[in-house]
């Protein structure tokens, strides 16, 4: 608060997804990333002349499902339109997009904050094609020449342009986690943001508290991570507050995030603003969308993160933390339910375990404590692929119930499963380090601890009750952390008001 | 036939008229079929015509001899197995040079694609060849097909064959002059707002604009690419319905292009024309149309009615707003698919201190006048403040041109005018952009409104110069074009007639 110095924070976020698609937007080229320069090309995606677009019909379903997901209304006719501008990334010089007739407009995306929740409108969601790669020879300003690439040339992006809803750089950071969360669990984008699968552009401006009109807004680019998006927003947040509370007056411009360095620099101002001379795509016609088969979309829509977590808190009592936790990609909340359904719905479920808790609190404690020390929470294929699957993991929790294992073992039985992949029943094994639970066995240990602790029994006799748990932790070195702690317990109590 | 000297096997160049009701074939196939000449005979008369007239004419920019002797070669072949690939098979054509051709140079008519060799056959290209076609070489043009006349060509202005010091008519004059002065039997063009009728109508011979849709545009290196369409120019009217059954119909590659069942133009073209009523417009009858070309399309519709076709008087209001709608959107279209040509991939390149620097200098020095001027007025006219008042009011007035067209249809089979106001004009006569540009007043209608339509020989000035009757058909209805084409085609002789090459 003290940063915008009062002045209440207005940002719209354009976010470019590119779609996983196996062709490129308007050509067969395959779109696979990191392939040799300029090998995934063809006449189209390199512009040469003569050449015409062909629509992926691929890519306007993900953008379809998309839409559908994010509540917009799917536009019956939409058509695509050249935007002009010179660079030589850009083999046509003009990019196939969408203007006047988008695929689709007037949507939302629901964003948690501070315990709170809150809707940011979506304003439009198009297709375009990406744009080569210029490579130059040596650094940007002494570089004596520069190669290009077009193997991304024609990839297609989806972009959505949300609505001026945003009031934080929180909320930014916020609304692009959820953004991305739902195209991942669509199957839409992988969300890769280091290899541009995902890029997010800002609009920003301040105003005075409680005034109607906007201020002059700034557009920030190069944002590559849900922490350079927070920190380069609360950089501009303060540079124009400070700027706007000493009286001056804010440029209309894009300015580039240097992560580096910290700051926003400008990089060009409106005067030099590009005019793209959009117009509609004469070599493309309308489409026309069947309701029937946007309909077989909406149908075949896979549960979205929100509604997974609010399902999550309905169905498994999760307290929200967990909840949102667990929803951060579909394989993680699949792996999850499937956890609980292995402690739950076994074929012996233990009747020990409802001692040790809710079964679904204690999958969630041990996928989000110990799953999630070993696995980013996003990595859906890490997670696919995990070296400990879920029923594994559910067979280790079944043996803490059982009294097999103590939790603190199980921990390191879970490192050890997943550094192997080897089950909780093999290492438990193999390694001996199934619980001491027999009595006869354990008073042995007891009785010995205690004779070679008198002090310790004084102490208890004064009245020291903390004594007694030095004792058990005595019993548990003892034992190597085999010692059931309840027996354990219950064995030096009763040893030390007999002697 | 003066200095002519004929060629070793006249059949090949000639026209022979077909007696009515035998199969309607081309003239060189059923040549072929009897074993008259064959089609390396063809290839070599027209080889060697083309060497020794082709300086003067200029039709050509590349010759594509040795190709066209191994393809006449294997399509003799093919006859005397008597397997010939159809109707096409030997045909020897020439190619404008806005049609990419695999690993042969196609410059459009620019010194900015000078050196372009594309590694890919346009769609229409690709059909010739499957078919069995020849292909002669590249024809000529007006630079990236702007222009009426072929003067605008950055290699050499392309000459009348009628009369040397007149122009073919553009941008489809190396086309029209290769077909009119019999280095070429069949020759692909594009007409944007006429480049195909046009100069057809200024060598006397056959051109037909497809319906918008009917030909892939795929490897036709774009002008104005909601109005470009390929075509053929040809000789007589079966040669034309023959070569455009083989490039029509949908192609994968060209969204635009409509996937209807492509008719037999060549066996529909017997079909009795008793009972079509035929639209003659009063706006294309206007104050300055030369009366010798007004003379010769009444004629025809007299010639017309006595093959028992219905005339009658009908108007199009909007075709006075023509040129003004066409001269918006075709240029700003234009300076679209021209942004591409930057010194950065391919074609010319003059190098300069900057990325901006060298692009400029490359346009500058790649363009020529009439290209840049058009350029200029297509990015002027899509620019923010001026877009709507130009662009978008002209899509507007586009649609009530349409509207016309519809409503007439109605009523009439096919609409009949002249293709041209007046005949061929000598080189440099119209150095002004807008008197060039009024040469388009009767063929850009149609393009505008995406129609289907022909130009017919109907008859000479009393100089010798050739006169078009345009045919106007409905979307998609090539074969009433080339029905009624082919009747008034029999019942003249304006077809037999060859020009006297020095
Ligand atoms: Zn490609």
């Amino acid at each position: 608060m003290s940063r915008s110095r009062g002045f209440e924070v207005i940002i719209g976020l354009e976010v470019h997804a590119q779609l996983l698609t196996r062709s490129k937007m308007f050509c067969g080229c395959p779109t696979t990333f990191g392939a040799a320069p300029n090998s995934q090309t063809c006449p189209i995606c390199q512009g040469m002349p003569g050449v015409l677009p062909v629509v992926n019909r691929r890519a306007i379903e993900l953008a379809v499902r998309s839409a559908l997901a994010l509540d917009c209304r799917i536009n019956p006719g939409c058509r695509f339109a050249r935007k002009h501008y010179y660079y030589p990334d850009m083999p046509k010089n003009f990019q196939i997009s969408q203007y006047e007739e988008p695929l689709a407009e007037d949507g939302w995306l629901e964003i948690e904050v501070d315990e709170t929740t809150k809707r940011v409108g979506i304003q439009r969601l198009h297709l375009e094609e990406d744009v080569g790669k210029l490579v130059h020879e040596g650094a940007f300003e002494t570089a004596q020449a520069s190669l290009v690439d077009y193997n991304r040339s024609g990839v297609p992006l989806m972009e959505t342009v949300s609505k001026p809803d945003i009031r934080s750089p929180e909320e930014a950071a916020a609304y692009l986690k959820a953004f991305r969360a739902v195209l991942v669990s669509l199957g839409v984008c992988d969300g890769n943001m280091e290899e541009g699968s995902l890029r997010c552009d800002a609009n920003i401006s301040l105003r005075p508290r409680g005034a109607s009109e906007l201020g002059t807004k700034v557009e920030i680019k190069n944002m590559n991570s849900f922490r350079n998006v927070k920190a380069a927003l609360e950089y501009e947040v303060g540079r124009q507050a400070k700027a706007l509370a000493a009286g001056e007056r804010i440029v209309q411009e894009t300015r580039l995030w240097e992560a580096e360095r910290g700051y926003t620099r400008s990089m060009r101002s409106k005067e030099y603003a590009h005019d793209y001379r959009y117009f509609p795509e004469p070599d493309l016609v309308p489409l026309r969308l069947d309701p029937a088969w946007v309909d077989g979309i909406r149908a075949a829509l896979p549960e979205l993160p929100r509604a997974t977590r609010q399902r999550f808190i309905d169905a498994y009592q999760l307290p929200a933390y967990d909840a949102e936790v667990l929803t951060q990609s579909r394989a993680l909340a699949d792996y999850y339910e499937e956890v609980v359904k292995a402690l739950t719905a076994g074929r012996a479920p233990s009747a020990a375990l409802p001692a040790l808790g809710e079964p679904a609190k204690i999958a969630s404690n041990w996928v989000m404590s110990e799953l999630l020390r070993e696995l980013p929470a996003d990595d859906e294929a890490a997670i696919r692929s995990s070296r400990v699957p879920p029923q594994n993991l559910a067979a280790l929790v079944m043996l803490i119930a059982d009294g097999t294992i103590s939790g603190k073992i199980a921990k390191d039985v879970f490192k050890k499963m997943f550094e192997t992949g080897e089950s909780a029943g093999t290492i438990v094994e193999r390694e001996g380090l199934t619980q001491v639970a027999d009595e006869g066995e354990l008073l042995a240990v007891v009785d010995r601890v205690i004779a070679e602790n008198p002090k310790a029994v004084e102490d208890f006799r004064k009245g020291k009750a903390a004594a007694a748990k030095a004792l058990v932790g005595q019993v548990m070195k003892a034992t190597r952390g085999k010692a059931n702690p309840a027996l354990a317990n219950r064995l030096v109590e009763e040893r030390l008001r007999a002697v | 036939m003066g200095g002519l000297s004929k060629p070793p096997k006249p059949p090949a160049l000639g026209a022979p008229r077909q007696s009515r009701g035998a199969p309607r074939r081309p003239a060189s196939f059923n040549g072929y079929r009897r074993g008259d000449f064959t089609p390396e005979d063809t290839a070599r008369a027209h080889l060697e015509r083309i060497e020794r007239l082709d300086a003067r004419v200029a039709a050509y920019l590349t010759v594509t001899a040795d190709h066209a002797r191994r393809a006449a070669r294997a399509s003799a072949e093919r006859y005397r197995s008597g397997r010939p690939l159809g109707p096409l098979d030997g045909v020897p054509v020439a190619l404008k040079d806005v049609l990419c051709t695999a690993g042969v140079t196609s410059t459009c008519g620019s010194r900015i694609l000078e050196r372009f060799v594309p590694p890919y056959d346009a769609t229409v290209v690709a059909r010739l060849h499957a078919a069995g076609a020849v292909m002669l070489g590249k024809a000529n043009m007006d630079e990236f097909a702007m222009g009426s006349s072929t003067e605008h060509s950055a290699f050499k202005p392309t000459r009348n064959p009628w009369d040397l010091a007149r122009v073919p008519g553009g941008s489809s004059g190396g086309s029209a002059a290769a077909v009119g002065g019999r280095l070429a039997t069949v020759a692909l063009g594009t007409d944007t707002g006429g480049s195909i009728r046009q100069p057809a109508a200024f060598c006397g011979v056959v051109g037909v604009k497809p319906t918008y849709g009917r030909v892939s545009r795929y490897g036709l290196i774009a002008f104005a690419s909601s109005l470009d369409q390929v075509g053929p120019l040809s000789r007589d009217v079966t040669d034309a319905a023959a070569t455009l059954s083989v490039i029509a119909g949908t192609d994968p590659l060209d969204a635009t292009s409509v996937d209807t069942a492509v008719g037999d133009y060549v066996a529909a073209l017997g079909d009795d024309v008793t009972g079509l009523t035929i639209g003659v417009p009063g706006e294309y009858f206007a104050a300055g149309i030369d009366p010798e070309v007004e003379r010769a399309v009444r004629d025809a519709i007299a010639v017309l009615e006595g093959l028992g076709v219905k005339a009658e008087r009908v108007s199009l209001p909007a075709t006075e707003y023509g040129i003004a709608v066409y001269y918006i959107i075709a240029p700003a279209e234009a300076s679209s698919n021209l942004a591409r040509y930057d010194g950065v991939k391919y074609g010319l390149r003059v190098p300069g201190k900057d990325l901006i620097e060298m692009s400029s200098q490359t346009r500058a020095a790649g363009f020529g006048a009439e290209v840049k001027r058009r350029v200029m007025l297509g990015t002027y006219s899509l620019s923010a403040g001026y877009h709507d008042a130009y662009y978008g009011r002209a899509q507007k007035v586009r649609t009530l041109v349409k509207r016309d067209f519809d409503s007439v249809f109605g009523r009439v089979d096919l609409i009949v005018a002249p293709t041209t106001p007046n005949v061929a004009f000598r080189h440099g006569e119209k150095a002004d952009p807008l008197a060039m540009y009024l040469n388009d007043v009767f063929t850009v209608p149609a393009s505008l409104a995406g129609l289907p339509a022909l130009s017919v020989p109907c008859g000479f000035t009393r100089a010798g110069l050739p006169i078009g009757l345009q045919l106007i058909g409905r979307a998609f209805d090539e074969s009433t074009l080339f029905r009624l084409a082919y009747a008034y085609e029999q019942a003249t002789d304006w077809h037999t007639r060859r020009p006297e090459l020095p």
